[in-house]
């Protein structure tokens, strides 16, 4: 009821600012297919310095030598990396929903009950190709951002006109925390990332606001490879906040993004991702390939990284936001939701590399499987030889709906050093049919039933999102999970 | 003494009203044609050995997945219960107190008890509370029931005691106000102590516009809440009927000779 009301709200707010959108279309296209040309179309367009397009060229060069990886569990048939466009440009206006009316009725009522991502549609309707921090909302609150931001010291803009504006930032830190070499999909990122964000927090600052962007995979055809860079120097904090959503396809697309984090001593960033890229249809058709490779550098002594993750979307998700806990007592944390339904695959997980004494690490991971979805969660905790004092937690719950589904808990433990300490713990349940009549007796409706459960099983992930995700969190918990029931 | 019994013949309405009813769970018949006619405000105990079926009763009543009726109907205010839903049947009304009640991990009793009665009042087409005057509606329900508000925030029924999962039960009815209450052994299980504070707190609740059937085994409950009728279950059926003194005597005699007769 509620949910309904706020949707109405929202529509008739974004009605005001229906036409506000429609510009700043860039009409710039490149050639599909992958290739040097192409990696130089994309830099020249951009006016990027000679050293960023020698590295791009260098990590496809090295791309070419790579191998597609094979060791998660998903499944799905060859990506034609020729059969793609690097350059995201848009394409022409009879190919792209031009109003509300032409986008597929289920996903309006996916987003209507969402309430915030209705502004989104209306950026459908016309604007295809549009700057990262100017995709949803942002032509007001990335300006509004900006001058407040600025009076701070802290600096919030795309990595293009970072690449621009503070080139010598760029260049120390791009790839300083996930080389060009790093990982194929990374890699191939490396070569032909398009936008993306960049924060720089200076020395002692703690960021006056909650830092957001939202991402949108836009035209058909087009593989989505953003690039993020957040650095937060000395003693600075930084809250840091990203949501995704797709509009459907029925081809598969595939989304590679690099995000980077760098805390300094004494800082701390807190990242957290609202995934919920378009999933396929209840058959399986469609969907994003989300194959993102997250990583933070806890450089400096009594840093802290933590990411915080609720993962809805995509057909496919492959994805585990790591820390390198290098400085001492430093402390990385990684608290996740992964959802999936129908025919979704998630292989999610996180990487913690104990390198500094007295390091700490914290892992809360909830999967919830319904429909014929397979969800793993695979970690990594690895103490290195001088991590004395270290230690990990880590709590791997999972919940199945229905008895098609599966969860998978692959932990890997690695310990160089005795005096590190790792605890596992991992758990899974089902919602049982008492549950479901309890909440039922009580009046609540089947979905909203499953809804606050699952709600109750994710509250530890939840409960670390800021606040305004927190909601928004919750009502894509159970959106995601209509038609698992019953 | 009930309410109806002051109406004229004409303006007797029936609250509820069990025909005949057969239910099998797992294809095994449990009830066995069973008769039940309830008025608006009356209270009806029923009574019957272990395994007799009783907690099958309450779940038929209550639309519970598995328990399927064979034979007969179920009229609730004239409506026909087999057409709804569980949560359906909930927002005509009808609230089950569960003879052992359901731990949700997670979801804070107060969440609970919100998302149960605001879906309540949506089915009703009623606005929902707000926080401040849901707190204040709740706040005035808890002080009898001896519930705090770090009871409150405990996810639901996690890690509570016997005595506060039955307490968080009478809560819940306390709170969603039906007009036709199934308590199902509602007493068991407690001292002395928590039983006065159901069994007063149930009293409490007792008005003219709310019938309650009252499933137990033993007579203690009955001394705060006096039934107008009691019923024995044996075998499926109600092999005997009676007013307060008929708890009385089952609890000197046992129900021995009833199965018998329903065997
Ligand atoms: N889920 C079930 N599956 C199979 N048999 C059941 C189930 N629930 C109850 N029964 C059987 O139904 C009969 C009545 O049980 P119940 O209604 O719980 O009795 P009571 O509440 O009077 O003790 C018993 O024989 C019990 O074993
Ligand atoms: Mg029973």
């Amino acid at each position: 009821m509620a949910v309904t009301q706020e949707t109405v709200q929202t529509v008739q707010e974004v009605e005001k600012y229906k036409y506000g959108f429609v510009t700043d279309i860039d009409t710039d296209t490149a050639p599909k297919g992958l290739n040097e040309d192409i990696i130089r179309f994309i830099s020249a367009r951009k006016e990027e310095p000679q050293w960023l397009l020698d590295w791009r060229l260098k990590a496809y060069a090295h791309w070419l030598t790579m191998e597609e990886p094979d060791w998660a569990k998903v499944g799905y048939p060859p990506i034609d990396y020729q059969d793609a466009y690097y350059y995201s440009a848009p394409k022409s206006a009879e190919d792209g929903p031009e109003s509300l009316d032409d986008v597929d009725p289920e996903l309006l009522a996916t987003y209507e009950k969402l309430g915030i991502p209705l502004h989104e549609q209306e950026v459908l309707a016309g604007v295809k190709n549009v700057a990262v921090d100017a995709v949803f909302d942002s032509v007001s609150v990335a300006t509004t951002f900006k001058e407040t931001l600025a009076a701070h010291g802290v600096i919030f803009c795309s990595i293009s006109e970072a690449v621009k504006d503070h080139p010598e930032l760029v260049k120390e830190y791009l790839g300083s925390v996930v080389p060009y070499s790093d990982n194929f999909f990374a890699t191939l990122n490396c070569a032909v990332f398009t936008d993306g964000s960049f924060v720089y927090i200076p020395k002692g600052v703690r960021c006056p606001m909650e830092l957001s962007t939202y991402f949108r995979i836009n035209a058909a055809n087009t593989g989505q490879f953003e690039r993020t860079l957040i650095i937060a120097d000395e003693g600075s904090y930084v809250s840091y906040l990203e949501g995704c959503t797709a509009p459907m396809r029925d081809e598969n697309q595939l989304h590679a993004a690099v995000v980077e984090l760098v805390a300094h001593k004494d800082a701390e960033i807190k990242y957290s991702t609202v995934q919920n890229w378009y999933p396929g249809d209840e058959n399986g058709v469609g969907g994003i390939y989300n194959f993102v490779t997250k990583r933070g550098a806890c450089r400096g002594d009594d840093s802290k990284i933590s990411w915080t993750q609720v993962e809805t979307g995509s057909a496919i998700t492959w994805k585990y936001p790591s820390c390198i806990l290098q400085g001492d007592r430093s402390v990385g944390e990684f608290y996740s939701i992964a959802i999936t339904n129908n025919f979704q695959q998630a292989d999610t997980g996180t990487k913690m590399i104990h390198l500094g004494k007295d390091t700490k690490s914290r892992i809360i991971s909830k999967g919830i499987s319904a429909g014929k979805s397979q969800a793993t969660y695979r970690g990594l905790v690895k103490m290195m030889p001088n991590a004395s004092g270290a230690r990990n937690y880590s709590q791997c719950d999972s919940l199945l709906i229905g008895s098609e589904c599966g969860a998978h808990t692959v932990p890997y433990i690695e310990s160089r050093n005795r005096s590190a300490q790792v605890e596992h713990e991992a758990t899974t349940s089902k919602i049982s049919d008492d549950q479901l009549f309890y909440c039922r007796q009580r009046g609540i409706g089947e979905e909203e039933a499953v809804a606050l459960i699952v709600n109750g099983f994710c509250r530890e992930v939840l409960q670390e999102l800021p606040m305004e995700f927190a909601v928004e969190a919750q009502k894509l918990v159970g959106i995601s999970l209509e038609g698992s029931v019953g | 003494m009930s309410i109806a019994d002051h109406q004229p013949e004409e303006f007797v309405k029936i609250m509820l009203e069990i025909k005949d009813l057969h239910a099998s769970v797992d294809g095994k018949p449990i009830l066995k044609g069973l008769d039940l006619t309830m008025g608006p405000g009356e209270v009806h105990a029923i009574m019957g050995p272990n395994g007799s079926g009783k907690s099958t009763l309450s779940y038929v009543i209550a639309g519970r997945d598995g328990y399927e009726v064979t034979e007969g109907s179920i009229l609730f205010n004239g409506r026909d219960l087999m057409e709804m839903e569980p949560d359906e049947r909930a927002g005509e009304g009808l609230f089950l107190a569960f003879q052992y009640p359901v731990e949700i991990p997670g979801v804070s009793t107060m969440n609970f008890l919100k998302t149960s009665l605001n879906a309540i009042r949506a089915y009703r087409g009623e606005d929902e509370l707000d926080a401040m005057e849901f707190l204040k509606f709740v706040r005035e329900q808890t002080a009898t029931l001896n519930i705090t508000d770090e009871l409150l925030k405990r996810a639901v029924n996690v890690g509570f005691s016997g005595g506060e999962k039955k307490r968080n039960e009478v809560l819940q009815m306390a709170v969603l106000r039906p007009s036709l209450a199934v308590l199902d052994e509602t007493d068991s299980g407690l001292d002395v102590d928590a039983l006065k504070i159901v069994g007063e707190g149930v009293t409490g609740l007792r008005s003219p516009e709310r019938s309650m059937l009252v499933i137990t085994h033993y007579q203690r409950l009955l001394d705060y809440v006096i039934p107008d009728r009691v019923h024995v279950l044996a075998d499926g059926r109600i092999v005997a009927s009676g007013d307060a003194d008929l708890a009385r005597e089952l609890e000197e005699k046992g129900y021995a000779g009833f199965s018998k007769a329903a065997a």
